[in-house]
């Protein structure tokens, strides 16, 4: 009999997922296993996991992997990059860690070039930490340290870090994605394997951008969770290519230093 | 055997570096280390697979020296007080991932901005761990350029020996002064390779964390580190004990302020005053055991440190009361002249009497 679904090499055999029923991490660690698998390049991948929801990642993930401090991701991730070009690096980071206290780690790597990939999930709130407000959280959007709903005036706006990091000339890709259907997932799983194979062929800094279903901390139900995402959240943070550099401008085509 | 030649202090940190095999520098600038960032841009570029990157912060500096030691480098950040209370947070994570690194503090005057003078108010800090949780780092304190060559080079061996941040604690003017210097041949690098990630290949994928939920697996993670200090305690102290034979006084001082001392024993030989010096050069561990065999015999120890009495606590549990203790302190960024330091013995002695 023919085999058409298993779990992917790179997910470790025997483990149960931690995250809440209805959230996005699940997916996108299987996500991100199916494509180190069909690159062939889980015996040369190192990951970054963050502080966080996802800190856990290395009981799922079957690859190298060290954990970063709260925002220092993209920092720990330069390091390994650097000394081992050949392998292929990603952090994972979420939107306190990458938008708020990792903000200036996350934002030189891009603009230096760095050669690797962030894995940026966006559930607009903090929620191991039991869903405060965070950098993307919307207007309006209630927290528990935004009660009333997160006010302009005295909490600032939404940033749309994907965005702003496309303004520099040092990023190569970056899209947003979203994993609330099947129909998403199948484009987030094309857009982080595009990241993947732009690092490999060194053309530097990629970034895939996921909004993330957070039932728990939107207290909704993981169906309602989804349909908000279609309906509020994607006004804010529209899905779609943001920054996609051809391999020939700039002279990008090899610019990913090695060194 | 290698020439002399007369190099500036922070740059024979980077020299050095290089020659132990460092291949990795990520650094910030800050006054007065900033010779040893811009020797690195110029040289660790040339040498093949050296890195050097001016990152965006000091905290971004110490979080690449662990990715780069995790991948299986020699890395190396350097820094001044300031910069160096910003990188805790990765040395702390480093002490607990078990990482080898080496972290260079050229101190200046504290607390706060302070100025850019030499002092030492950084003891503390350096010597108890210096960020959160239940830690220590290695730290060695150099008294002349040619101590820098070769602590530095140390400093490799023994954070990769036992898997562990090493801090070199020297002052702005060690790092700015000039004296000539041989560079010794760097020993080969000795270490296991098992921690190191490069790609799990067809094996079994490592993982390198400092989370550890449950409090006893935790626990037992602080007694494995606190047994690796233990081992490094009783076998990597060193000293220099200096002129103490005929001594009556014992001049306690490290770094800068033992050179200071140095040159006060000489003016305090004109005065009748017989002082030699006791001199730490690893700051943890102390060597407690070399100061006390001296306390058997020698009943007058005087305490010399630019700051306001740092070290003075460990000279305390070394002597644990069984020896007459004195201190004088020059903060902010103050480097008295060896004639006031014989002056103030002097009074302290003569009072005594």
């Amino acid at each position: 009999m023919k085999k058409v679904f298993s779990r992917p090499e790179s997910l470790r055999k025997k483990f149960v997922f931690h995250y809440c029923p209805g959230c996005g991490h699940s997916i996108a660690h299987r996500v991100i296993a199916e494509i180190i698998d069909e690159l062939g390049v889980r015996g040369t991948t190192i990951g970054v996991p963050p502080a966080g929801c996802a800190v856990l990642a290395y009981n799922y993930f079957d690859v190298d992997m060290i954990e970063a401090m709260h925002g220092r991701g993209p920092a720990v991730a330069t390091g390994i990059k650097r000394v081992r070009p050949e392998c292929l690096v990603f952090s994972y980071q979420g939107d306190g860690d990458l938008a708020a206290i990792g903000i200036a780690e996350t934002f030189h790597a891009a603009n230096r070039g760095e050669n690797f990939t962030i894995i940026f999930m966006n559930n607009a709130v903090y929620g191991m930490t039991g869903g405060q407000m965070a950098p993307t959280t919307l207007l309006d959007q209630k927290s528990t340290t935004s009660p009333p709903g997160r006010n302009a005036v005295l909490d600032g706006y939404p940033v749309q870090i994907s965005e702003i990091l496309a303004m520099l000339p040092g990023t190569a890709y970056i899209e947003r994605c979203t994993v609330n259907s099947p129909a998403n997932i199948v484009k987030t799983k094309r857009a982080i394997k595009k990241a993947f194979q732009y690092q490999l062929d060194g053309r530097g800094f990629s970034l895939i951008e996921i909004l993330s279903p957070c039932p728990t901390n939107w207290k909704m139900s993981p169906i309602d969770a989804c349909r908000w995402i279609d309906d509020v959240m994607s006004k804010q943070f529209p899905i779609g290519v943001i920054k996609d550099t051809p391999a020939e401008a700039a002279g990008k085509e090899g610019a990913g230093h090695d060194r | 055997m290698n020439s002399k030649v007369l190099m500036q202090g922070n740059r024979i940190i980077g020299e050095a570096a290089i020659r132990a095999g460092c291949r990795f520098y990520a650094g910030y600038p800050i006054t007065p280390q900033n010779e040893i960032p811009e020797y690195m841009a110029e040289n660790l570029r040339k040498v093949e697979g050296g890195v050097f990157i001016q990152s965006e912060s000091e905290i971004a500096a110490i979080n690449m020296v662990a990715g780069a030691a995790s991948a299986g480098a020699r890395a190396m950040t350097s820094s001044s007080g300031p910069g160096i209370s910003l990188k805790q947070e990765g040395i702390s994570s480093m002490a607990a991932q078990e990482l080898p690194g080496v972290i260079v503090n050229m101190m200046r005057g504290g607390p706060g901005l302070g100025n850019i003078r030499p002092s030492q108010g950084d003891y503390f800090q350096a010597t108890r761990g210096g960020g959160h949780g239940d830690y220590r780092t290695i730290v060695l304190a150099p008294g002349t350029c040619q101590e820098l060559a070769d602590l530095t080079m140390d400093a490799f061996d023994l954070a990769d020996r036992y898997r562990i941040p090493v801090v070199l604690l020297a002052d702005g003017m060690i790092g700015q002064m000039m004296e000539p210097v041989v560079f010794k041949e760097p020993k080969p690098r000795q270490y296991s390779a098992d921690y190191v990630l490069k790609g799990a290949g067809t094996g079994k994928a490592k993982t390198i964390k400092g989370l550890i939920l449950d409090p006893l697996d935790m626990e037992e993670h602080n007694w494995k580190l606190d047994r690796k200090y233990r081992v490094i305690a009783a076998k990597e102290t060193r000293c220099e004990i200096f002129n103490t034979d005929e001594a009556d006084i014992v001049i306690v001082a490290y770094g800068t302020a033992a050179r200071v001392a140095k040159g006060a024993i000489k003016r305090l030989g004109d005065h009748g005053i017989k002082a030699g010096l006791f001199r730490p050069i690893s700051l943890w561990p102390f060597p407690t055991e070399e100061l006390r065999r001296l306390a058997g015999t020698r009943k007058k120890f005087f305490v010399f440190e630019m700051s306001t009495g740092q070290m003075l606590e460990d000279v305390r549990l070394a002597l644990q009361g069984y020896a007459d203790i004195a201190f004088h302190g020059r903060p902010g960024g103050v480097v008295p002249t060896p004639v006031e330091l014989a002056n103030v013995i002097v009074r302290q002695y003569r009072r005594d009497r």
